[in-house]
């Protein structure tokens, strides 16, 4: 019997590498876990908590799972042996009740922090909000700075400390934009507005990426997050809009044409309303149908 | 003229640039080639076509799609080391080995053949050989209707793996999400032998559930009330109450598409009206209930397994029905949790995210309840418990993942990520593939006669858990690094290791498979030695261990009267198993090669749609009517065995030294002993 023991428990010692990790000395590579705003911060404790909550039942069955087959192994005659048992008030009670009680737990935390985390509320800050408006394409993310009058291409600068509103919508399939460091995640879709509200709470360098996988150059479609102070932010920007290249009508028909492994560009932009004229695009060059488009409405815009 | 014979179909569509591809071909090719000359070397096709491929016997039909849900186990395993393979080299500089068109596919291809073509053929095999058995019956409602179903199934496999071939196969993910999946991303061929494969199949599936819930509805042998039906038996009756309810969705959904793809409509283009949600909100509405389909036959078969070997009453019964109840109603109020990160308000998350913790209620009782099931019983360790035992530890984790990403708050973290592969894959590899594996150790003699090596099966045990924790906990430690899914390229050195480490997982599963493989070459080999003359080799407590095993085709000579929940452990008790009875006529379903037919059929069908060949296309709808036609102006569908030969069947099978010269004539009677039905 023995046998059977000491490879179960290696295969389990093997297991939760994650939940070293969770105890928090890890390093930046654990994106979810080292949180840079306060969004992911609350995010990571609410992970955290959930694990915490469901690991009060978890781990007590998966020692009872050991301990019940151990002990009542046929090969042990001391043991008791009730082979007509098969009914307990109480225990039946006690299976109902304890995971009743933790998903009690468990919900009360899922109604309140789907509130207090939804993507749509703005957060509470005394700086004013800060807006940047994001097209997935393919297969690179256009980041529009509406009140700046740049845009760039697969990187994103952002004054840190300020609260971001993105607007979102997709210039072909659906993607997903995620910087899991400043706090997840919102669908970019065709037609369709989406918003979500991110902070950076100090400056630094963040990952980003698309985690709705759409087509050939998908895994390509990363871009870095820079946080920086104002005053490097505006510097930034005078940098971009003395640089030369101009987003227009020409540089954009060029840039919509999908391509892979988009290295970050530049530009100062001559489209004033080029996310909403995306978000309501003409299509019909694209295909035969001869129906004008009928932008969808936002979903609780 | 060309396009109106050959449709779309060139044979540039054969991809002779991808060596892979080519080679796979070619082996896989050289293979079928080698099978078939050997069978016609042995002279048993006509054999294979009138005893199995014609057989309207539920036993027969399950075991090939036992037998089909192997197979394709083997191809989407490969899909599995190749995606590993892929994501353990490409890290930086490195590109990988495979170029971004052949690995989007892989994973499309993986995704739905695991799902469709193996998880569900799997369990309705076991549930076709063991439900009428356990219930008391001699057949299911509907016996020709049971063939037709798996031709349609094994037609539709065929259009799936034909696309390796021929052309290629979806590179829009196995839930095939538009706008991605539309002609306009998607025009070519690939998409269309997803959309097919899953329509016929499912078809298929609808026609399964429907005679299986009618199945358990009428033929239960008389005292069997439902409250005094076997947990499998239950578990299946509600499987098939959630197929009925939830394919019909998947039908429409992949219809519309179809419609958007052929004819130009815009259900869920970008642009003319069309909305991509409605889409995803429909396919789940099909896909979460699809989920609990495939596991809860699995867990109906760990509660057999655990009373079983326990040599103890299953604990809880009737907390186990009503908790399967409860997760099948439930199953249908929680599919926005695959996409909480839509955009959707708070309140609408909320919901959905707190609908699918309290699925987590009766899952965790039906737990306790299993574990006590073993508490104070005499557990022997058999393979089967081996698997419910990995089962219960492994799943209490997927489970834990599982409530984690149904909080809104933490799924934006980890939606979409590795994360949420590793979940996924926690809980479909225990809660189904596992209870399966356990069900065909389990059930193994009773079908055919002897048991399956232990040795082995413990061996193949131990490299499936090992490799399983091996290849997907990294995977949530990389989905907590924010590695997104389906990369075929990344530049993060951090992330390598951890891949390098699933990728030595599926080597040590791949291991696990091969022991499997061997165990089942060995006990066909020492099948004397495993032989079990008594039909009860586990001492088991339901009614399909009263038979003789093989059983014989009409399952049971007389129907027996039930009058407590684990009837056949209380007739040992009372010594109720007469051996001396007045045997009856019976009447059993004939064999039918339209089964065959039909699924050949719908195989031109659906090759035909996938190539635009509507001249074809048409003559072959056709023909599938033309056979239904048919079938029901046959007026002989049915055959009697008389009582005398029930009774010279019925003598040989519980004295096996006896003559069996009678059964030598009588077509029905024939391979009623294992060696004239062989495995397939």
């Amino acid at each position: 019997m023995k046998k059977w023991i000491i490879p179960w428990m290696g295969a389990l010692l093997l297991c939760p590498s994650w939940l070293w990790a969770c105890t928090g000395n890890c390093g930046d590579q654990w994106a979810v876990l080292t949180p840079r705003g306060t969004i992911a911060g609350q995010e990571k404790t609410l992970i955290l908590t959930a694990l915490g909550l469901m690991l009060l039942v978890v781990v007590p069955v998966i020692l009872m799972t050991f301990l019940f087959a151990w002990k009542y192994r046929a090969s042990n005659p001391r043991a008791d042996y009730d082979p007509d048992w098969d009914h307990s008030p109480l225990i039946e009670w006690v299976v109902w009740t304890i995971p009743t009680l933790i998903v009690a737990v468990l919900g009360y935390l899922v109604w309140t922090s789907s509130h207090t985390l939804s993507p749509y509320r703005p957060i509470a800050s005394s700086q004013p909000q800060f807006e940047v408006q994001v097209v997935a394409m393919d297969w690179k993310w256009l980041f529009i700075y509406p009140e700046w009058h740049i845009a760039t291409v697969n990187r994103l600068v952002i004054p840190a400390g300020v609260p971001i509103h993105f607007s979102l919508t997709s210039d072909a399939v659906m993607s997903s934009f995620f910087i899991p460091q400043l706090g997840g995640q919102i669908y970019a879709m065709a037609g369709m507005k989406t918003h979500l509200h991110l902070i950076a709470d100090r400056p630094g360098v963040f990952q980003g990426y698309n985690t709705q996988f759409s087509g050939q150059g998908f895994s390509g479609m990363t871009f870095e997050t820079v946080a920086t102070s104002g005053e490097a932010f505006r510097q930034w920007v005078h940098q971009v809009e003395t640089g030369g290249q101009v987003l227009d009508r020409a540089t954009f028909a060029i840039l919509e044409k999908p391509s892979i492994n988009e290295a970050p560009r530049l530009y100062s932009l001559a489209l004033p309303d080029l996310f909403d004229s995306i978000l309501s695009k003409d299509t019909t060059l694209r295909t035969m149908t001869s129906h004008s488009p009928a932008p969808m409405t936002a979903i609780e815009d | 003229m060309e396009e109106l014979i050959f449709g779309r179909l060139t044979l540039r569509e054969i991809p002779y640039d991808n060596p892979i591809i080519m080679a796979t071909l070619g082996g896989s090719t050289m293979l079928l080639l080698c099978i078939a000359f050997l069978i016609w070397y042995h002279g048993k096709w006509s054999y294979l076509w009138k005893e199995w491929f014609t057989s309207v016997d539920h036993k027969r039909i399950g075991i090939m799609y036992v037998v089909l849900a192997l197979v394709m186990l083997l191809r989407g395993f490969a899909d599995a080391l190749l995606m590993r393979t892929q994501q353990a080299l490409a890290e930086g500089s490195a590109q990988g080995y495979l170029p971004p068109d052949h690995y989007n596919q892989i994973f499309s291809a993986h995704g739905t053949i695991m799902i469709i073509f193996v998880a569900m053929p799997f369990f309705i095999g076991l549930m076709n050989i063991i439900v009428p058995l356990q219930i008391g019956a001699r057949d299911v409602a509907y016996p020709f209707l049971n063939s037709v179903s798996f031709w349609l199934t094994a037609s539709s496999a065929a259009l799936v793996m034909l696309s390796l071939g021929l052309g290629n196969f979806s590179h829009a993910g196995w839930s095939g999400y538009p706008p991605l999946s539309e002609k306009y991303y998607s025009p070519g061929p690939g998409v269309d032998y997803w959309i097919w494969g899953l329509q016929l199949g499912g078809v298929g599936t609808l026609m399964t559930g429907i005679n299986f819930f009618v199945t358990i509805l009428r033929l239960r042998a008389p005292g069997m009330t439902l409250m005094k039906m076997p947990i499998f038996s239950w578990t299946i009756l509600v499987t098939n109450v959630l197929i009925m309810l939830a394919f019909p969705v998947l039908t429409v959904v992949l219809a519309l598409l179809a419609l958007d793809r052929y004819t130009g409509m815009h259900f869920f283009t970008n642009h003319g009206g069309g909305n991509l949600m409605m889409f995803t909100n429909l396919f789940w509405i099909w896909g979460h209930p699809e989920v609990y389909i495939v596991i809860l036959p699995a867990f109906g078969i760990y509660s057999e397994v655990a009373a079983t070997f326990s040599k103890k009453r299953l604990f809880g019964y009737t907390s186990m029905v009503y908790a399967s109840v409860a997760i099948a109603t439930l199953s249908f109020m929680v599919w926005l949790h695959h996409f909480f990160t839509m955009g959707a308000g708070a309140n609408v998350n909320a919901f959905f995210g707190i609908a699918t913790m309290v699925i987590a209620i009766p899952t965790g009782v039906k737990i306790f309840n299993w574990l006590f099931t073993f508490y104070r019983g005499r557990i022997e360790f058999t393979t089967p418990v081996l698997w419910t035992l990995g089962f219960i530890v492994t799943f209490c984790i997927g489970g834990m993942t599982g409530v984690l990403l149904a909080v809104p708050g933490a799924d934006f973290e980890l939606h979409n990520s590795e994360f949420l592969i590793a979940h996924f894959h926690n809980m479909l590899i225990p809660g189904a593939l596992f209870g399966y594996f356990a069900g065909y150790a389990y059930w193994f003699p009773k079908v055919f006669g002897f048991k399956l090596d232990e040795t082995w099966g413990k061996r193949a045990f131990w490299l499936w858990i090992v490799g399983f924790y091996l290849a997907f906990m990294p995977l949530y430690a990389l989905g907590f690094m924010g590695m997104p899914r389906r990369l075929i390229h990344y530049d993060n050195s951090h992330w390598q290791p951890y891949l390098v480490v699933a990728l030595s997982g599926t080597l040590i599963i791949f291991g696990g498979i091969l022991c499997q493989i061997l165990q089942l070459t060995l006990s066909i080999r020492n099948r004397a030695r495993l032989r079990d003359e008594t039909g009860d080799p586990w001492d088991g407590r339901t009614l399909e261990w009263s038979t003789p095993s093989p059983p014989p085709a009409y399952n049971f000579a007389r129907i027996p009267q039930i009058h407590t929940r684990d009837a056949f452990h209380s007739m040992k008790k009372q010594a109720r198993r007469t051996e001396e009875v007045d045997y009856e006529a019976i009447l059993l379903p004939r064999s039918s090669s339209l089964g065959p037919i039909m699924g050949g059929l719908t195989f031109v069908l659906g090759f035909s749609l996938v190539w635009y060949l509507w001249w074809s296309a048409i003559l072959a709808l056709a023909g599938l009517i033309g056979c239904v036609i048919a079938r029901s102006w046959d007026e002989h569908t049915e055959e009697e065995l008389s009582a005398q030969e029930v009774r010279a069947i019925e003598t040989a099978l519980r004295h096996p030294g006896a003559s069996v010269s009678f059964a030598e004539k009588s077509p029905p009677i024939q391979n009623l002993t294992f060696e004239r039905s062989p495995l397939p």
